[in-house]
């Protein structure tokens, strides 16, 4: 069994705290890992990486039930990167969750690498179906989650898409048919940063009031902190309860987080940190991640 | 709405491909069917009666319904999504690209009532540009099948085949084509009904059997034309089109565009491995309004307009 079966198992004796802190000490290991990969790329998505680092890191380190020794178990649970984009985030976790060679992050992007610029299953195990354009992730989840539902399967069903990927019509198809089947098999995560490419999503076409529209298509809605390991935990336990309809997590987060010169900068939704700005990234996280461990 | 029935002796390939896919459903748990309110379009109605449970019927959203057949492929289910051609391709086809074919999940996309046959329902119930949409998408099966016999096998070997598949399904009734005995339908295999050695017509779906009545009419004027089913688009049987190009003469039709379709797919290989002169038959574009029967007649795509193109086809090649 690798790294994370192992810390699974141990989940029910380890404290919140605990389990809290190793969320955060491996977000702060992607976040830098990842900005290295875009340095490295010269390309990169960093603002959404940033912002979805903690959800990911929970989910891969915490919560997901899945083995990297055998990815395509049938009883494995599905995580699905909707917002497809954000390669930095997912890779950094594949990698650290043992599906390749932490190494092999040293390939992004480059020619013929398996990390492409967004994710492809035929390349990569552990990636569940190809993303990058937005809009696909929540319906193939909706199909995963009948599947277990017709076959009284108990893996369960996790999406993480971006709030502006939420203008998309086929997000809210899917999210129709998940409220009328009743799928208590699936939880979306919304990383709700408020921006998108060029600017904020209620300048461009807003989303709220979000929480009614969701309620309104028969789900079950929580918000959370998105930046707060203990608090992502919490609701991800909760998340795994049986229930009768799908779960959304509005996951309030900031678009660059942990790194003061990107956050809540729509200019870095995608960019490259030239020497000095990665310098001071890496100072940021580094002191963040002192801070953390005293 | 009650269901059409086609006239005596012939055949709606509907019927073989519902017959078809619940026999293999019955032997099968995996074996599910996705739909857009088209389970009676679809004729999915018994299907639904006998597995309830795995006719999955989203409503009227086709992004929905082919990202959803994409997780229940994922979720290791074999889905057969099903709708109208013109809504399933047109409406889904980044789905189908991204989620299906650039995924490689063993989804298999079903185009019901396909070509013309909404008829007087004008262009956009056409689906007549579906074959030169998804040959263009790599790593993605195309079948269309001409007779109930060919429908049922292309639902087989789809089912047998891991990953997708798109089937263009007719709903204008054929007749049953007569085959040697063993014969037999592979993926990637086009099969020769009559040989020839003056000109060679490719053909596949509902010009099949006309295609043969214009080799007979051929014939009679001392013409002998080889008639080839080329029911797999992509991948293509490129031997029996190299050895259709010795003939010097090929024609194709199809109930689709004139371009980008069967058609384009031979022209594209005989222009870089055998030149030969060609005529393409099929529709120009936006198709006035007229039954299914009329458009077929009015743009050639007949017994005689095959015949037609033949005959002119051979005249310019002595001149």
């Amino acid at each position: 069994m690798n790294r994370v079966g192992l810390e699974r198992r141990e989940t029910a004796v380890r404290t919140l705290e605990s389990r809290a802190a190793h969320v955060r000490e491996r977000a702060n290991w992607m976040r830098r890992r990842l900005l290295r990969m875009i340095v490295d790329a010269g390309q990169g998505h960093p603002g959404g990486d940033l912002s979805s680092a903690d959800i990911i890191a929970a989910l891969y380190f915490d919560i997901l039930r899945i083995e990297s020794t055998s990815p395509a178990a049938p009883n494995r649970d599905r995580f699905v990167m909707s917002k497809g984009h954000c390669t930095g985030a997912l890779y950094t976790a594949l990698a650290g969750a043992g599906f390749f060679e932490e190494q092999e992050l040293e390939t992004y992007l480059k020619p013929e690498s398996r990390l492409n610029g967004h994710p492809n299953r035929t390349y990569l195990p552990g990636v569940e179906t190809n993303t990058g354009p937005l809009g696909h992730g929540l319906p193939v989840a909706v199909g995963i989650a009948v599947a277990g539902q017709i076959d009284r399967a108990d893996y369960r069903v996790f999406v993480l898409t971006g709030d502006g990927e939420l203008q998309e019509g086929s997000m809210w198809e899917a999210a129709m048919f998940a409220g009328h089947r009743g799928l208590g098999n699936l939880t979306v995560i919304i990383d709700r940063n408020r921006l998108q490419q060029g600017a904020g999503t209620e300048d461009t076409n807003s989303l709220e009031p979000l929480a009614d529209k969701w309620r309104a298509f028969g789900w079950e809605v929580v918000g959370v902190d998105g930046h707060d390991p203990a608090a992502l935990l919490e609701t991800f336990d909760r998340a795994v309860e049986p229930r009768g309809k799908p779960l959304v997590i509005i996951a309030d987060t900031i678009k660059g987080r942990g790194v003061s010169f990107m956050e809540n900068q729509a200019g870095w939704h995608h960019g490259v940190p030239n020497a000095e700005q990665y310098a001071q990234a890496l100072k940021e996280l580094g002191a963040e991640l002192e801070a953390e461990m005293n | 709405m009650a269901a059409a029935t086609a006239p005596a002796g012939l055949f709606d390939c509907r019927d073989a491909y519902v017959r078809t896919v619940e026999e293999l459903a019955a032997n099968d748990s995996r074996i599910v069917a996705v739909v857009n309110d088209s389970v009676g379009s679809s004729k999915l109605g018994k299907f639904r009666e006998r597995f309830p449970d795995r006719l999955i019927n989203v409503g009227i959203a086709e992004q929905n319904m082919v990202g959803v057949g994409a997780g229940l492929a994922n979720g290791g289910k074999i889905p057969f999504v099903s709708g109208a051609g013109c809504f399933l391709t047109a409406r889904a086809m980044e789905q189908i690209k991204a989620d299906c074919a650039y995924s490689q999940q063993n989804v298999k996309l079903c185009g019901i009532s396909s070509g013309v046959a909404y008829g007087e329902l004008g262009a956009t119930h056409h689906s007549i540009e579906d074959v030169a949409w998804l040959r263009a998408i790599d790593k993605l099966t195309v079948i269309v099948p001409a007779d109930p016999w060919e429908t049922a096998e292309a639902i087989r070997a789809a089912a047998a085949h891991d990953g997708p598949v798109y089937i263009k399904i007719s709903r204008m009734p054929v007749p049953a084509l007569e085959r040697p005995e063993g014969a037999t339908f592979a993926i990637g295999k086009g099969e020769v009904l009559r040989e020839g050695g003056d000109i060679a017509i490719v053909v596949n779906g509902t010009l099949v059997h006309r295609a043969l009545a214009a080799a007979a009419a051929l014939a009679a004027e001392g013409i002998a034309a080889r008639v080839i089913n080329m029911a797999s688009v992509s991948p293509l049987d490129t031997d029996l089109i190299a050895a259709a190009a010795r003939t010097g003469a090929i024609i194709t039709a199809e109930e689709g565009l004139a371009q980008g379709g069967l058609g384009g797919a031979i022209a594209e290989y005989c222009a870089q491995h055998d030149p030969v002169r060609m005529r393409m038959l099929g529709f120009p574009g936006f198709l006035p309004t007229g039954s299914a029967a009329w458009l077929m007649e009015r743009y050639g795509l007949s017994a005689t307009g095959i015949a037609a193109a033949a005959r002119e086809l051979l005249a310019t090649r002595t001149t």
